[in-house]
């Protein structure tokens, strides 16, 4: 075994931090977070682009970078510690780009795919329905023929940033009668058809990124579908082995973790500084100890895809893993801060600029967003150790 | 970056898998618990034919000369099938210590022996004070003549009833901190003074109580220099914390093991337990345990093997890999239901192993405040 990086993979990373370090400033940030738009900014995912960063895991033809698993890792794991904005680009870059790539026609490549690598489109996905959470399945969104178009009824939910989005990828059932799964096409959808309507879902830090997505007869042309009609379930499960180790969410974590540290230093209770209580001294060491195992695993679920293995369970894992982590770690900053965490940002007073107080209400959404911890647990359960189906 | 394992430590894998499996089944594991010696001659004869005692030994000394990394494979074997008897505490705490600290000499008297199975060596450490810190030794040497002479207690001390020589751990004297004018000593086991008895303990694991009294050691047993020992008994003390996550996760592997099987076969209600999905995230749980467990053990496993500073990533592993084997034991024990309470169910010789390994070379919150310091509090 050999855990070291390569001297080219280390100097990768070190131009990545320099980069990062130039364009994540504090005022970046203080900016997103202002606006409330602390996870999505199009400025940046454009910078990633010229780069040559943003789609370093696409295939070079395709106008990616072709990187290798390590490269990707290292790039996901700087990006997560940095805390950079991913929330313009995740959707294309991650989900539907690799898709097209996969089940796309030439057609469709050519319009979809550089606008893409270039960070000019936001895309989001509309997956999940009132009715439709993780039985994604069991969808009713309506799509039918006419003439040379489909037109869709029905209501999404869930949509992150439908309202920042140029466009939607969108899952429909086009035949009502078929098994569940043999029923479904997927429609590429320009959200500024007439007939979606967007209503906003405030979460619970009051900022907006879910969505209601209202389709009132929308028509979408047919050269719209991805891959075969009725196959759009199958073809909306198509992951290329892009890294997906999930190394973002410890990293990100492990920077919340120093921030947490240098506070305890800093700040003085009964005149004593906070990192000489052994209660708080305790609990940062425990999430020193869980942020070290979840890197790890994220590293395996890396080396495994670098090898050409599919993680199935192994992902389900790191991402169950890492999303309770923050919870975890957002609950013991709270009461590591004491009476000031509840304070929000615009506060004189607020500590670390509410970034605790966020992460402690932003993180319950991380456990149930992507499939549930539960399901992840059914996943593990089931698919890796085998254990009979309830 | 390469996270697999060589194919000789595959092999190696398979091999301890396969003999352990025959040669230590849970039959002699408990007939062991009552023995007085704790260990099987004849087993130790064979482990050490297949030159599992010089495994890690450099050639010159009969050992193999294999990597730290292929002694990890062994231990997690070994903690597979809890092999009882003075392997860790012969190689690791006896063997390593040698080979960290001893004179050209003291390690041709001493390794060849231990890679022949000749000789049961162990390290005499912890004390009354029930720490693995510096501080925590009393135990006093004192020089007189051509030799020193030994007073004190020390307590937990591994099958120091079956063995030939203790590392014993003294103070010589008082200096600045407590880690300066520590002293380590070969001694003969057999040495007049000594007083040697086992103590009852959870694991039934053989610590001793041994009493030092004027117990004299000639100058030349001194392992390393006077009053600078105690980077001897740190550098050990890193090596063995690694080497029983080892045992910890191959122990834990087994505990899920059988509760997978356990939980696939026993029906209630008309269908097999392990198909309630109550059940299922139990074993979910478990598994992840002992998937992290794994993943830490080997990069803190790679460091100390390498020589590359580890003490945070020792700390990591031994404070995350106590919770998850307890975890895994305490759930499996659950999943077993009644059956799995009983002193006769094999799930007990885990649960109670789980703990006596939290306690050895410091339990969670004393790995804790390790990484705490190391992480800038």
């Amino acid at each position: 075994m050999d855990f070291s990086f390569t001297e080219e993979e280390e100097r990768f990373r070190a131009e990545v931090r320099r980069f990062l370090k130039k364009e994540v400033t504090e005022e970046l940030l203080k900016d997103l977070e202002e606006r409330g738009e602390v996870d999505f900014s199009r400025e940046f995912t454009k910078k990633l682009a010229e780069k040559g960063w943003l789609a370093m895991s696409w295939p070079k033809e395709y106008g990616g970078g072709g990187a290798s698993m390590m490269e990707q890792l290292i790039f996901g794991e700087e990006l997560g510690y940095h805390h950079a904005p991913s929330g313009a680009h995740r959707q294309g870059i991650n989900l539907i780009g690799p898709c097209l790539i996969v089940h796309g026609t030439e057609e469709q490549k050519g319009k979809y795919l550089r606008a893409i690598t270039r960070g000019e489109v936001v895309w989001c996905q509309g997956f999940s329905e009132p009715n439709a959470g993780s039985d994604l399945a069991s969808l009713q969104c309506r799509a039918v023929a006419d003439g040379d178009d489909y037109v869709i009824d029905g209501q999404k939910v869930w949509t992150s940033n439908a309202h920042r989005a140029d466009w939607c990828h969108l899952l429909t059932r086009t035949d009502p009668d078929a098994p569940r799964h043999r029923g479904i096409s997927y429609f590429l959808v320009d959200m500024k058809s007439p007939g979606i309507t967007i209503r906003p879902l405030i979460n619970m830090l009051a900022s907006h990124d879910f969505n209601e997505v209202f389709l009132d007869n929308v028509r979408v042309p047919k050269e719209n579908m991805i891959g075969e009609k009725n196959q759009g379930w199958y073809v909306s499960q198509t992951t290329l082995n892009f890294e997906r180790s999930g190394i973002a969410v410890p990293a990100s974590a492990k920077r919340t973790l120093e921030q947490l540290v240098e506070y305890a230093k800093e700040t003085k209770r009964n005149g004593k500084p906070l990192a000489r209580d052994p209660i708080i001294r305790h609990k940062l060491s425990e999430m020193a100890v869980e942020i070290e195992v979840g890197r790890m695993i994220a590293y395996r679920v890396a080396w495994m895809q670098g090898k050409g293995l599919i993680p199935s369970y192994e992902a389900s894992m790191s991402k169950l893993y890492g999303t309770e982590l923050v919870k975890r770690l957002g609950d013991i900053g709270m009461q590591i801060m004491g009476l000031y965490s509840q304070l929000e940002t615009g506060s004189k007073w607020v500590p670390l600029r509410g970034r605790i107080e966020r992460a402690y209400l932003f993180s319950l959404g991380a456990t149930i967003a992507m499939g549930t911890s539960e399901i992840m647990k059914n996943i593990i359960a089931v698919r890796g150790l085998e254990l009979p189906r309830g | 970056m390469n996270l697999d394992f060589s194919e000789e430590q595959e092999m190696l894998r398979t091999s301890a898998r396969d003999f352990l499996t025959k040669e230590c089944p849970k039959t002699l594991v408990r007939e062991l618990e009552e023995d007085e010696k704790g260990y099987s001659p004849e087993l130790w004869r064979k482990m050490a034919e297949l030159g599992w005692m010089g495994l890690v030994l450099p050639e010159e000394y009969d050992g193999m000369g294999m990597e730290f990394m292929d002694l990890i494979v062994l231990l997690e074997e070994m903690g597979r099938n809890i092999l009882p008897g003075p392997f860790f505490c012969t190689v690791v705490l006896g063997g390593l210590t040698i080979l960290n600290g001893g004179t050209e000499e003291q390690k041709k008297e001493f390794l060849p022996k231990v890679a022949n199975g000749e000789m049961i060596l162990t390290m005499a450490l912890t004390e009354p004070s029930a720490t693995y810190e510096a501080s925590g030794v009393k135990t006093k040497a004192v020089a007189k003549d051509d030799a020193f002479v030994i007073n004190g207690t020390k307590l937990f001390v591994e099958n120091a009833h079956i063995a030939d020589y203790l590392v014993c751990v003294t103070r010589t004297s008082d200096g600045a901190s407590p880690e300066e004018g520590i002293t380590l000593f070969l001694v003969d086991a057999k040495s007049p003074g000594i007083k040697c008895e086992v103590m009852p303990t959870i694991g039934a694991d053989k610590l001793c109580e041994v009493v030092f009294e004027d117990v004299s050691v000639p100058r030349q047993n001194m392992l390393g220099k006077l009053d600078r020992g105690w980077p001897i008994v740190a550098r050990t003390l890193e090596q063995a914390t690694v080497a029983k996550c080892a045992e910890m996760i191959g122990s834990a592997q087994a505990a899920l093991e059988m509760t997978l099987a356990y939980v696939k076969e026993r029906v209630q209600y008309g269908r097999p337990i392990g198909s309630f999905q109550v059940v299922q995230h139990y074993c979910a749980n478990m598994w992840i345990n002992v998937d992290t467990g794994k993943s830490i053990l080997y990069e803190a496993a790679w460091r100390v093997g390498e020589g590359l500073p580890a003490s945070k990533e020792v700390a990591v592993a031994k404070g995350w890999i106590n919770e998850v084997y307890k975890f895994v034991a305490e759930r499996g024990v659950q999943c077993h239901g009644a059956i799995g309470t009983t002193r006769d169910h094999d799930m007990g010789l885990y649960y109670r192993r789980a703990m006596a390994a939290e306690l050895a070379f410091g339990d969670t919150d004393c790995q804790r405040e390790v990484v705490a310091r190391q992480i800038g509090l």
